[in-house]
């Protein structure tokens, strides 16, 4: 029943929404396309009057600076690290929440509980805990007042104080600290999800198993995985996804300065480095940063969904 | 009558196989467990240090071996946490921004998905399917543009610039829609003729019926507001429109080497409580809009 006083009326209700998206929304999928292929675009120069001409120089430009291959391989090698780690150990503890009875609910909501918090503060957190308090980065005259509680726990094992987050700590601390951070920020809501999917695993299949006396492991290869499979196919999508937009777990520990104390801009991301170049207005080079962003994204997407179409029982 | 040794002999197999049995399940049960038992200490830990650190003295913290508990309590942490990073006018900025902004996204989203749940127009399907497909894109690509138009319309540093750019989600659309569906359409056209108007309607039947999906929406939006970090950085980061996240990063970055770090570690609590207090009391609204999407506030 399609009649024009209802056609007036859906479109009055709607167009809050549409008036927003269309600003908002739209106007910026077409603006950072058009930006991305004029060469040079600065919002500085075009107060000035500067005509730009169409091109791929933005690209080649972002692509051959230093900062920003820094970038990518930082935002890569995170990604390539807490995926499948995050995955893995989510997994794992799924399985043995599902297997349990007793506490099962309890601690449940301890492994959710990550989710509902603010990844800046509590980012704060584990700088506290991996911080060394005291004069660092003065090479071999360095001195430790506290070595903080992470290094504390490894002193129970006789490790010596690793200089984690610190002035002239090393790159791979710098990377552990943050893969441990984002696989603890990132377990919640794979564990939710695929304890989801499990316990709507039909539970004859494991009746089956028990007559036939199947021993565990290849109950969870043969049968938990392969049913499991399209929710591990989406956390692992989601994970990549997330991962690629990887910015505020970094300035949590970091701060604004993205590195540590005299190595600013050393743990910088993608999403980072489209966020500096916006107050110089450099919005040619941030466009064509963000496009190059999209396509990782898709790419990876669309590989993830080819392995999963051959892979996945559905 | 004896039984036949035989009998008794495989009686015996099969009870000292179902023992060894019983003793396995046994150990993997401990090994469940005892794993289960050290990945929530390890989920646990960084929240009992945060509140273990902010309640110890300056002096304490600096120990070379730390203390597990604070063997004197210092709560005066918080109050100076407080004033340090301005945490009252941080709160009003953000309970602004988060309950404007949670309002008129209701309104919207509750329109939006009446229009597109129970209205016919041309072009609805095609607009909905274009609509979900910008869900695909990085909200990066946005970002870039936003920025400009705001410096446009001269919104640099306003509490517009924390409303409006980011107030209509096409995920709420796309969620109070399905809900809206699952309500009979009969329910509608008896009101149809009966002659109730539209607005009247969608207030007294759909708006209750679908009341758990707007709870979760609320909820998730002033979480929103609560953990916004990235875009008030950008547009909106003087002293008077800082919201909480934003102000609790810059207020302890300075000097360097000089962090009392209890204070900072009471702000963060601070900042940490009410999130917790949704979690322990509004668990299950933020799970079911969780689970459908991924998504954080």
């Amino acid at each position: 029943m399609v009649d024009s006083k209802h056609q007036w009326k859906a479109w009055l209700y709607l167009s809050p929404a549409i008036v927003l998206l269309l600003v908002f929304t739209v106007w910026p999928i077409i603006n950072t396309v058009r930006m991305a292929f004029m060469d040079g675009y600065n919002g500085l120069a075009i107060i000035g009057g500067a005509e730009f001409e169409f091109g791929i120089a933005n690209f080649q430009r972002v692509l051959g600076l230093s900062s920003f291959k820094n970038s990518l391989y930082n935002t890569m090698l995170l990604c390539v690290l807490t995926v499948p780690i995050s995955t893995l150990l989510a997994l794992l503890i799924a399985v043995a929440l599902n297997s349990i009875k007793w506490l099962q609910k309890g601690l449940q909501t301890i492994f959710f509980l990550p989710y509902v918090t603010n990844s800046i503060a509590i980012g704060m957190v584990f700088a506290a805990m991996f911080n060394i308090v005291g004069n660092m980065g003065t090479d071999g005259n360095d001195i430790i007042i506290t070595a903080g509680i992470i290094n504390n726990i490894l002193g129970v094992f006789g490790i010596e104080p690793i200089n984690w987050i610190n002035a002239g700590s090393a790159y791979w601390a710098n990377i552990t600290v943050m893969v441990v951070y984002i696989v603890w920020n990132a377990l919640p809501f794979k564990i939710l999800v695929l304890l989801g999917g499990l316990q709507s695993i039909n539970k004859q299949y494991y009746e089956a198993a028990k007559v036939d006396s199947t021993p565990r492991w290849r109950v969870f290869t043969r049968i938990t995985v392969p049913l499991l499979s399209p929710m591990i196919a989406y956390v692992v999508i989601t994970g990549f996804i997330g991962g690629f937009k990887e910015y505020s777990s970094i300035v949590g520990i970091f701060g604004e300065d993205m590195g540590p104390a005299g190595a600013p801009g050393r743990l910088n991301t993608i999403v980072g480095y489209i966020y500096d170049a916006l107050p110089k207005m450099n919005y040619g080079v941030a466009s064509a940063a963000a496009l190059i962003l999209f396509g990782i994204i898709f790419v990876v997407t669309m590989i993830n969904m080819q392995v999963s179409k051959k892979r996945v029982h559905y | 009558m004896a039984k036949n040794e035989n009998t008794v002999m495989h009686e015996r197999n099969i009870q000292s196989i179902s023992t060894k049995q019983n003793y396995a399940k046994t150990f993997v049960k401990i090994g469940v467990y005892a794993f289960l038992m050290l990945m929530a200490l390890i989920v646990l830990f960084p929240f009992y240090w945060m509140i273990s650190s902010s309640l110890k003295s300056l002096s304490e913290y600096k120990l070379n071996v730390p203390t597990l508990w604070p063997k004197t309590i210092v709560l005066r942490n918080y109050a100076e946490a407080f004033t340090t990073a301005n945490l009252g006018r941080l709160f009003a900025n953000t309970a602004y921004v988060g309950i404007v902004s949670t309002l008129l996204s209701l309104v919207i989203t509750v329109l939006s998905a009446f229009a597109f749940a129970r209205l016919e127009f041309k072009g609805k399907n095609a607009m909905f399917a274009a609509l979900l497909a910008t869900m695909m894109i990085p909200g990066e690509l946005f970002t870039i543009t936003n920025y400009a138009t705001i410096n446009e319309f001269g919104w640099m540093n306003t509490f517009k610039v924390l409303i409006f750019p980011f107030l209509v989600s096409v995920f709420y659309i796309y969620l109070l829609r399905q809900n809206f569906m699952q309500i009979p359409n009969e329910l509608y056209l008896a009101a149809k003729v009966d002659g109730c108007p539209d607005l009247k309607y969608l207030w007294k039947v759909m708006i209750p019926l679908a009341l758990p999906t707007l709870i979760s929406i609320t909820i998730l939006k002033m979480m929103g507001a609560w953990n916004s970090y990235v875009w008030p950085n950008l547009v909106a980061n003087k002293k008077e429109l800082q919201m909480i996240t934003n102000g609790l990063r810059n207020s302890f970055t300075d000097a360097a080497g000089s962090v009392n770090y209890p204070v900072q570690m009471a702000a963060v609590a601070i900042v940490s409580a009410p999130l917790f207090l949704v979690f322990v009391f509004l668990r299950k609204y933020i799970m079911s809009g969780v689970s459908r999407s991924g998504i954080k506030g």
